[in-house]
């Protein structure tokens, strides 16, 4: 049914990832996806490797869902690896046919360039198994409360995300409703190319639009008599506190991006067989 | 101090068609005297476009009188500044249980009133906890509201009004979606609420069948109070009820049509018993 459906893809478990505070994983992802772009040999990818082999070992979540993940960039991932390794003209011709040469720089960009897109889809996902989306959202509200002193509403933008991902289900069961009350109407949904599909969407979008606003209209009456008045001097149920999980988790974040710097760095010889 | 008071409450809002000309105006709340004392059961009985919504929604100084004044505990609900306290002290639960909820998950939706009038987190997580086991359903604090019955949201609901400590709790129509079952639940919890807790209940309604525990049923018609009292005195006045298009609950209207033939029974009868009481006699 559409009430079961899950928002985000977050993967319910108990590890020690699942229990760190929101807002070290989001900086942690962030730092972890600059450091894919750091290394500029093999050995600091296999830092990149091994740190998130054991992170993955570590979240408890299967391969597999991760694996899964990878799905819909498949296609991107294609044309980044088939323009690098056939259209980088520098470097040595190893195999050449018309317009079309492999030169070994060819062929290492578009590795490096594979598992770069690997890797940070990997790490991302990652983020959002081991995180429900509203700890996403608190944890995204903290970390942006400095641009509030710029004017930016930020707590607004959150309690925003937050409503939305509550009435995302309740949406999708509606969307449901007045579709089988169309069709019971004799709307005809299915035949028709694009163009027409999408005009017949139309007798259900209008109904859908009406009773969203509708819905809006009744929850923020609901929200007032609450006593809401925006984010000033408001409470929370659940602040974020960082334990002494998080810091450990931030210095080996930290510790990592060292490791990834250090071993392109400093590492002279570059251990590129081919 | 009384709870609620009105004196010559009137709210009048303007007609438009549909290119947003006004082209009339109509009186939803008309010349409203009220005074309800703390602790009463109050149930406010009426039709569809009696009224009885946009009083209730004064009370919580959701819409401000455009003519007249009500006091919510002693608070002049056209003031701004009492709007906070106002709000606090009588709690509103609307109709529609989905569009009232507004935490992903059951018991965070309970701490939102808390968290808005600035409650400390500590105090938060008691208040919420004591909320829902009075309505019981602190088994269900780490559910999705959206896996809920109806009934079972609807005292959701009711259990985020009570985490706000207010001495009143108003309920617009809270039953009008439910079935018969989520009906009885929150009925019976509002019960269990102005029992235990001695808040001051205000139930609006239009299912008759809902009012007979009520201590005072106030009926409206045309944005004006036409009846007042007790359920029983109410009940014994079946033919004026039945101008106002109320249906009065089955036991009364049997009792009423036999009373007519010439049976020996008293007016006002409210429950069944009391009719197999009487006519076993």
């Amino acid at each position: 049914m559409l009430r079961d459906i899950t928002i985000g893809q977050y993967y319910p478990a108990d590890s020690p990832l699942h229990r760190l505070d929101p807002r070290v994983k989001i900086v942690g992802t962030l730092l972890y996806m600059i450091s894919l772009f750091l290394p500029k040999n093999l050995l600091g990818y296999g830092v990149a490797v091994i740190f998130l082999t054991s992170i993955i070992w570590l979240s408890k979540v299967p391969v597999k869902f991760i694996v899964k993940g990878l799905k819909p960039i498949v296609v991107l991932l294609m044309i980044t690896v088939l323009f690098n390794l056939f259209l980088t003209g520098t470097g040595t011709i190893l195999w050449s046919a018309g317009i079309f040469k492999i030169t070994d720089e060819g062929l290492r960009t578009a590795v490096y360039m594979a598992v770069r897109l690997v890797f940070l889809i990997m790490g991302a996902s990652l983020m959002t198994f081991t995180t429900t989306p509203n700890a996403l959202t608190d944890g995204l509200e903290r970390l942006l409360k400095p641009l509030g002193k710029i004017k930016v509403p930020v707590h607004e933008i959150a309690m925003m995300m937050s409503i939305a991902l509550r009435f995302i289900p309740i949406l999708l069961e509606e969307t449901d409703k007045i579709m089988k009350a169309q069709i019971a109407r004799g709307a005809d949904l299915e035949s028709g190319n694009i163009i027409q599909k999408a005009k017949n969407m139309v007798p259900i979008l209008v109904p859908l639009f009406v009773s969203a606003f509708r819905r809006a209209n009744d929850l923020a009456t609901a929200m007032e008599a609450r006593c809401y008045y925006g984010g000033e001097g408001r409470t929370k149920m659940k602040p974020l506190i960082y334990k002494n999980r998080d810091y450990i988790a931030y210095a080996i974040m930290i510790l990592y991006v060292a490791a990834v710097v250090a071993a392109g760095r400093f590492v002279e010889f570059s251990i590129w067989i081919f | 101090m009384e709870m609620i008071k009105t004196e010559n409450l009137s709210f009048e809002y303007e007609k438009r068609d549909e290119e947003g000309n006004v082209i009339g105006t109509h009186m939803a709340v008309d010349g409203v005297e009220l005074s309800i004392e703390p602790g009463q059961f109050i149930a406010i009985l009426g039709h569809n476009g009696s009224g009885k919504s946009t009083l209730a929604k004064h009370m919580n100084a959701i819409l401000v009188p455009t003519g007249g004044t009500m006091w919510v505990a002693g608070k002049d609900t056209k003031q701004d500044e009492n709007l906070l306290d106002i709000r606090q002290s009588a709690g509103m639960v609307f109709q529609n249980p989905d569009n009232q909820i507004i935490g992903t998950v059951v018991e965070e939706d309970v701490g939102f009133g808390p968290e808005n009038i600035g409650v400390p987190t500590e105090e938060i997580w008691r208040r919420v906890e004591e909320s829902l086991n009075a309505v019981g359903m602190i088994e269900y604090r780490h559910h999705s509201p959206n896996k809920l019955s109806g009934g079972q949201k609807q005292r959701v609901a009711i259990a985020g009004v009570v985490a706000m400590r207010p001495k009143c709790i108003v309920l617009d129509e809270p039953t009008a979606m439910l079935d018969p079952n989520g009906r009885k639940e929150v009925l019976k919890t509002v019960k269990k609420l102005h029992e235990k807790e001695k808040v001051t209940a205000i139930l609006i309604t239009h299912y008759m069948e809902e009012v007979i525990d009520a201590d005072t049923v106030i009926v409206m018609d045309h944005g004006k109070i036409v009846m007042q009292g007790t359920p029983r005195e109410i009940f014994s006045r079946v033919e004026e009820l039945k101008e106002y298009r109320l249906d009065v609950p089955q036991v009364t209207m049997l009792a009423y049509e036999l009373r007519k033939r010439g049976l020996n029974i008293p007016n006002g009868i409210l429950r069944k018993e009391e009719l197999v009481k009487i006519l076993c006699q």
